[in-house]
């Protein structure tokens, strides 16, 4: 059955898995982690498949063959007590199938936990937050939020990326299947593990441990950029903070309002850091971690309301005029 | 030994008197200070199958809520609350206490006693028991919240350190939460040492622990997990309201405790609470299979040492649940191991089972029909927990659809099917009538149908990355499909459910009389009338195998003569 699964999901998304924004699927790995949990899955199918087979068939076997053919029938049939040999032979059989298993499992927990870490690996730290993600490239020296860029690596020179994961609040936990399996983002730890994925584009996931109201909408989007990309991406980030004197108005909002209370703009007084950066903000496809399409009109619709689109946010509905939210929502359309 | 064999029929000659015409406040009074374990565990039973509906409703509400992306049902914090209360009522006040009650009506009288070994401390439980239940539903109205927050808890059944915080959790539902758990959990206390007193104490003449009905020697095994496994709960409780209201840090991460501490307390309460669970579900199987099969249990001295093996593995297996924590690829590895380990004893049970039914000739009464389902989805059950116990594959599934199917696999397709097993085998003896088998067909066929609708269809879900606890998806996810027709199966569901109330309600007025003895079943308490009287047995029975009964129908080929 499990053999039954997999060949449906592939079936169905087989097509999709090149194309960004693909249906999530942890049968279509595109990173080794995930690629050593996907063949070890079909080891595991194809035992506990088998058990299925033989089990489920000796149950519908007895079911039929030795159906009562009267409902009431006078006379009783054998009694058999048990039998020590056949019960030892069915305690044994499951304990060598469970070493089989054991040592199988074993070794892909060595191979992805005790990996030893290539010298070009990229460090990023996460850190969860109600309910958004914040990546800091200490490396680097780039902070951003909500949309991760890695770069591409290749199996023979692996690029591959470290993620050192902790919380600002309550436990999160980061789950992109297409990459690796998850980690949590636990407050007072630190949580590690890697990615070196093999085909460039975008890849989704979201938060898997259950942190308030709006963890459903805790969503994370993988950039895979191949290395020009990549390099592209962080002369960009690298660049301050966008100070066109053509909207000065809405900066002067974001100023003297509470935005910078929470959100950096690197080069400018706000220095807040409870909210993601927005310095690059406009880089990003997405707002609120990924529950709306990053563009003027809902730019405007968050600012005004932030419940319409994430009723728990906690980024508070500032009771902006009209005109303060024109100002503000054109001063971060330059933040490039 | 019992050289002196008083025959059994001797207790049926008494018939229960006749209770004169009460006033129905007189039979209220005598129903809440009654100390009589049968009239105990029939309000065991009305209670949990009470809040089963409610969080079945609860249930239904989700999966409305779910029907497609983006869908504006429930709110958010709504929906956080119901699928809160759905797990925390149907583990503590539908699961345990439905099973206690089996146990409360049934064990006195397999074992041939006239009542548990603390009659007072029964009814003091149960009352424990059932105010907890009603401390925590009185959140909906009691708990008030900030906004946001909402009234009833919202923090998830395994309420995670650190968003029980007062930081992150201001208001009084955890408060709810946590202090209607300390209270359920003292009574389920009571009731286990009572069970492990009655069994050890009050068995009849010729009653050696190894002659004992397997439903006893599981319910025997079940509760000395419970006094192992509930007091870690207990005392994490009891932390975290000294961590909310006197300063103290256990879990407080901001400062300097342990988020990674309450998930250690709490599995180690958590996974052996679900064998705590599922053993009832196998003694009830054990008992029903061999009389539908026609057929004695199949290797009893190894179903015994298979629950205890499972008992004592299963306080090994917690951290199973944690593999995403980070913990070392060593521990990973030992925690895989073991968790696999519990599968054999396990596979002995359902071959055991298997080997039971082979040579019989089984009989499809309704009771029987829910033992095969049971059979067949524990199976798959059991076959997802492997695939689970493997760690780089929980690092996937963990936490996702796939483990949500898992465990209702367990917890409805095995044990849910087993209550309503129970419920259909059992009735006759408490009420005197059966119930209608054309309902009880209807019944299991439709919430068959619609339980594997449901469960079969979450598995793919865990397959393409959709998280638990999530009130609402994106579009773009390709989730939309399957949720709806996970939401229709609970419904068929909700339907099955429905007819099995109208059949328990119909057949308690005009159900068919039942007899002393309606399946031709072998153990002592079909040799009462039924409903049994208040003294059970009107002379104390003495049994000479585990079969009495079937001794006493086949003088010709008695089972003592095999067993040693």
């Amino acid at each position: 059955m499990g053999i039954g699964f997999l060949l449906w999901t592939r079936a169905c998304f087989a097509a999709d898995t090149v194309r960004p924004s693909s249906p999530i699927n942890i049968f279509a790995p595109a990173s080794t982690p995930a690629s050593e949990i996907y063949h070890l899955t079909l080891f595991v199918f194809a035992i506990t498949g088998a058990m299925f087979v033989v089990v489920a068939g000796l149950l519908c076997f007895a079911v039929f063959r030795f159906r009562a053919r009267k409902l009431y029938e006078a006379s009783e049939p054998p009694q058999i007590y048990g039998s020590n040999q056949i019960e030892l032979a069915w305690t044994v059989i499951p304990v060598l199938t469970v070493v089989v298993l054991f040592l199988a499992t074993a070794r892909v927990i060595f191979a992805i936990q005790d990996a030893p870490k290539p010298p070009a690996a990229l460090d990023v730290t996460v850190i969860g937050h109600q309910f958004w993600w914040e990546y800091r490239y200490p490396s680097l020296g780039i902070v951003t939020a909500n949309e991760l860029h890695v770069p591409l690596s290749h199996l023979n020179h692996p690029t591959s990326t470290y993620l050192r994961l902790t919380s600002a609040d309550v436990d999160h936990s980061f789950w992109v299947p297409q990459l690796a399996g998850k980690t949590d983002l636990i407050p007072n730890r630190v949580n590690e593990m890697w990615i070196d994925p093999q085909r460039p584009g975008l890849y989704l996931g979201q938060c898997a441990q259950f942190c308030g109201v709006e963890h459903a909408k805790m969503l994370l989007r993988v950039y895979v950029d191949t290395p020009e990309q990549f390099t592209a991406w962080v002369k960009d980030q690298h660049r301050p903070g966008n100070q066109d004197p053509s909207v000065a108005a809405g900066r002067r909002v974001f100023e003297t309002q509470a935005c910078m209370n929470c959100h950096t703009v690197t080069g400018t007084a706000a220095t807040g850091r409870f909210g993601p950066d927005l310095t690059h903000f406009m880089s990003r496809s997405t707002l609120a971690a990924g529950a709306a399409v990053n563009n003027a009109a809902n730019i405007r619709e968050w600012l005004k309301s932030p419940d319409h689109f994430k009723q728990g946010s906690l980024m508070p509905a500032m009771q902006l005029s009209d005109q303060q939210l024109d100002e503000l929502v054109a001063y971060l359309s330059t933040l490039h | 030994m019992a050289d002196q064999v008083l025959t059994i029929p001797d207790s049926l000659s008494v018939s229960p008197p006749q209770i004169a015409d009460e006033t129905f406040l007189e039979r209220l009074h005598g129903w809440v200070v009654t100390v009589d374990h049968k009239k105990l565990g029939i309000l065991y039973v009305l209670y949990s199958v009470f809040f089963l509906f409610v969080a079945g409703a609860e249930a239904l509400c989700i999966r409305i809520q779910l029907l497609r992306a983006h869908n504006h049902f429930l709110s958010a914090a709504v929906f956080n609350r119901f699928f809160t209360m759905h797990g925390t009522t149907m583990v503590f006040l539908v699961g345990m206490p439905i099973l206690f009650g089996f146990a409360n009506y049934l064990i006195p009288l397999m074992i041939g006693a006239r009542d548990m070994a603390f009659p007072r401390l029964n009814a003091f439980s149960f009352w424990l028991t059932a105010f907890g239940g009603l401390l925590l539903y009185f959140s909906f109205i009691g708990g008030f919240g900030l906004y946001g927050v909402g009234s009833a808890p919202d923090v998830g059944w395994f309420a995670y350190a650190p968003l029980t915080a007062r930081a992150f959790s201001p208001g009084h539902s955890t408060d709810y939460w946590a202090l209607a758990l300390i209270v359920s959990g003292f009574g389920t206390l009571g009731t286990a040492i009572n069970i492990i007193a009655t069994v050890l104490s009050m068995r009849c003449r010729g009653m050696t622990l190894w002659r004992m009905p397997l439903f006893a020697w599981l319910m025997f095994v079940v509760s000395g997990l419970t006094l192992i496994t509930i007091t870690p709960l207990t005392a994490a409780q009891i932390m975290l309201l000294i961590d909310r209201y006197l300063g103290g840090h256990f879990f407080d991460t901001q400062a300097g405790g342990s988020a990674v501490v309450w998930m250690h307390f709490f599995w180690i309460f958590g996974h052996p609470e679900v064998y705590v669970l599922v053993m009832p579900a196998f003694a009830i199987a054990n008992e029903i299979i061999p009389v539908f099969s026609r057929k004695a249990i199949f290797g009893y001295p190894a179903m015994v040492a298979a629950s205890a093996a499972i008992a004592f593995v299963s306080l090994g297996v917690w951290a199973h649940h944690m593999f995403t924590v980070g913990m070392t690829s060593v521990s990973n590895a030992f925690f895989t191991l073991s968790t696999m380990l519990v599968g054999v004893p396990t596979g002995i049970k359902i071959f055991n089972w298997v080997a039971t039914m082979w040579g019989g000739r089984i009989r499809f009464a309704t009771p029987m029909l829910f033992c095969i389902g049971f059979l067949f989805q524990f199976l798959l059950a059991g076959l997802t927990g492997i695939m689970l116990s493997v760690s780089p594959l929980d690092w996937q599934l963990h936490n996702s659809y796939f483990v949500i199917a898992h465990f209702h696999y367990v917890l409805v397709g095995a044990i849910v099917f087993n209550i309503f097993a129970a419920i259909y085998y059992w009735y006759p003896k408490a009420t005197g009538r059966m119930l209608s088998e054309r309902l009880g067909k209807w019944h299991f066929w439709l919430f068959l149908i619609g339980f594997h609708i449901t469960f079969d269809t979450m598995h793919f879900l865990g397959f393409m990355g959709m998280p638990r606890s999530i009130y609402t998806f994106e579009p773009d996810r390709g989730w939309d499909r399957l949720n709806m027709i996970v939401s229709i199966g609970g419904f068929i569901q909700g339907v099955a459910v429905l007819i099995f109330a109208v059949n328990l309600v119909w057949s308690y007025y005009r159900g068919q009389p039942a007899g002393d003895d309606p399946w031709d079943a072998w153990t002592l308490e079909w040799a009462t009338a039924s409903p049994p009287p208040e003294y059970n047995f009107a002379t104390e029975p003495v049994v000479r195998s585990r079969r009495p009964l079937w001794d006493l129908k086949h003088p010709e080929d008695p089972d003592w003569r095999y067993e040693q």
